[in-house]
């Protein structure tokens, strides 16, 4: 089996701890993918190849079978929707939590809410599912300050350490759901390059459990 | 509204010009001139109807997808076909009765609300075809066959066929007495085979450990024939479950031995159309599309709500994906330029060839004879009407 393989990964501190469960499947870049301005690259393996994109794009590259493999955040996964793909393994790092925030000792008043937040789609089923209609508005970051310049009521983050909602007088109030990366596989791709697809998931769960 | 506005199409809504149009009508053909020779007729059901008809038992995916008008003649709620198979059991149902077998086939346009999936038009071209009245296993390998010639036609010397069998879940599901909502949340993750929601799901879900496993290992069902005698082992308890895959294994063994080109893989938590689809289900993938180019099943309870259930199955081939896969022949017709003139005898010249199939095109002496694709002109020579390369 030859066909070319392509597995989209995602820039920064990701990348450091997913390349050693890749290289568990014995693929390692053939360069210093955090150095070079490359966006492909070529691996140990010839028919293998990296991307490095921007972790919102992973889905798409493999939703559309521009990538067979990729690496991405379940929170991505939930608020793009995961049609044409499998889940196969979570990678259990870059472990977080997403959840509501408001401004610490404010109570949440009663009716609708507006809510700043990147996850847009999460954010509306979240509060549907609480019985709670919402006015949503998109942030790109910085959601903390949302709250404090009376800009929402509350936000939909991921909270990590709690720590930046702490020095910006906020506090997380509900759970909404486990984050953590998942290793993605185009449905197409499964089908077509089964074997040399199982070997690498194989693999990497292999790793993945030794780190456990 | 800018000038630039008024030529866009809608997103997603195509137009195909004539290389590729071309090509795909020449496929079309080919395919229906194949479904017939397996004696298969030809039904050209209309693009709306009432969507008391259209819409039944293909479940809420199919509902979304169709586009909806009031008739003004009768207030009812039209719909633009999304899909044909509807349409079909209708027409089996209703519109002829054949006490027996029923094999119809279709190629026209579906028209969805929004793209099926990333890389799909909203205005794909399908051809299909539907055989009701047979409940054997004989009928799920001729359709099954008829697909595979289908994808040679197509130009695919390599066929990536997926088989599955919704018999397999249902009959897990039932043995654990599945409430509706688990059965779809379970159904829902199958799909993804997110397996840490899987893992969750189980453990507060499913209290018997023997069955707790056969939900774990429907994920991993999936890969070469191997599989197969994998699940046989791993269902022993579970008839209906063994049954479906032994239907697999049969259907497999025939199709391996009639196309040894074919590459079966098979995916027994694959359920693509599970709310509707009552046996073996399967689709067909190519290198560099990463989307079904076709997909079909068993489907026998669709004709109830017209008061006929008959066995059914079938399938329909996504003719807009194969032309962009590149590997349809695009011949260009050599033409032959005329300058016309009032001279009979050159009308009966031109009638002659068009005759024979040649492409005549009327031009001016200014005329860009390639743009029209002319590698050769008629003219008078030596009083004759002659063929002459340019």
């Amino acid at each position: 089996m030859s066909q070319t393989l392509t597995i989209a990964l995602t820039k920064g501190r990701i990348l450091d701890e997913t390349l050693p469960l890749l290289a568990a499947a014995d693929i390692r870049p053939l360069e210093d993918m955090e150095k070079s301005r490359k966006l492909v690259f070529e691996t140990t393996q010839p028919n293998v190849r990296f991307l490095l994109l921007r972790g919102a794009d992973v889905p798409t590259y493999v939703q559309f079978g521009a990538a067979d493999m990729g690496i991405s955040g379940k929170d991505t996964l939930m608020e793009n929707g995961a049609d044409g793909l499998y889940e196969p393994l979570d990678l259990n790092i870059a472990r977080c939590k997403l959840m509501t925030a408001g401004v610490k000792g404010q109570t949440t008043p009663p009716g609708r809410i507006r809510v700043a937040t990147k996850y847009v789609n999460i954010a509306k089923q979240y509060y549907a599912a609480q019985g709670r209609q919402i006015d949503v508005i998109k942030l790109y970051g910085a959601m903390e300050l949302a709250p404090i310049m009376n800009l929402a009521d509350e936000i939909v983050d991921i909270v990590d350490t709690g720590n930046t909602l702490r020095a910006n007088g906020l506090e997380p109030r509900e759970f909404i759901a486990d984050i953590s990366s998942r290793l993605i596989v185009n449905k197409a791709s499964m089908k077509m390059k089964h074997v040399q697809i199982q070997a690498i998931i194989d693999c990497v769960a292999g790793a993945i459990q030794s780190a456990e | 509204m800018t000038y630039a506005d008024r030529w866009l199409l809608p997103d997603g809504v195509e137009e195909i010009l004539p290389a590729e149009a071309k090509a795909i009508d020449a496929l079309r053909r080919r395919l229906l001139d194949l479904y017939s020779t397996w004696g298969y007729d030809m039904v050209i059901p209309p693009l709306l109807e009432y969507t008391d008809s259209l819409l039944i038992g293909l479940g809420r995916d199919v509902d979304l997808l169709t586009f909806k008008v009031t008739d003004q003649l009768s207030g009812r709620t039209l719909g633009l076909r999304a899909d044909i198979t509807p349409q079909t059991a209708r027409m089996d149902a209703h519109s002829f009765h054949r006490s027996g077998a029923n094999r119809l086939c279709y190629a026209g346009h579906v028209v969805h609300t929004r793209p099926k999936n990333p890389l799909a038009t909203r205005t794909p071209i399908q051809a299909g075809l539907e055989f009701y009245g047979e409940s054997g296993i004989a009928a799920d390998i001729e359709v099954v066959s008829l697909l595979l010639e289908s994808l040679s036609i197509a130009g695919l010397t390599h066929q990536h066929i997926d088989l599955g069998h919704v018999g397999i879940y249902r009959a897990i599901a039932a043995s654990a007495g599945l409430s509706k909502e688990q059965e779809e949340t379970f159904f829902e993750l199958l799909q993804r085979k997110a397996t840490t929601e899987i893992r969750a799901w189980v453990a507060a879900n499913i209290n018997d450990i023997e069955t707790a496993n056969l939900f774990l290992a429907l994920p991993g069902l999936a890969g070469d024939k191997s599989v197969l005698q994998k699940a046989k082992a791993l269902f022993s308890g579970l008839t209906a479950a063994q049954h479906a895959v032994e239907q697999l294994m049969q259907v497999a063994e025939i199709i391996e031995r009639r196309y040894p080109t074919a590459e079966l893989y098979f995916d027994l938590g694959e359920l693509r159309g599970y709310h509707y689809l009552t046996g073996l289900v399967f689709a067909a993938f190519a290198p560099g599309y990463g989307n079904p180019i076709a997909s079909g099943g068993r489907y026998d309870h669709i004709g109830e709500v017209f008061g006929r259930a008959r066995p059914a199955t079938g399938f329909a081939v996504d003719i807009t994906a194969i032309s962009k896969l590149g590997l349809l022949p695009r011949k260009s017709l050599n033409a032959i330029a005329v300058i016309e003139s009032t001279d009979p005898l050159q009308w009966r010249a031109v009638s002659e060839l068009r005759q024979q199939g040649e492409r005549v095109v009327n031009v001016s002496a200014t005329s860009d004879l390639s743009e029209l694709g002319c590698d050769r002109h008629l003219i008078l020579r030596d009083g004759h009407y002659q063929v002459l390369a340019i």
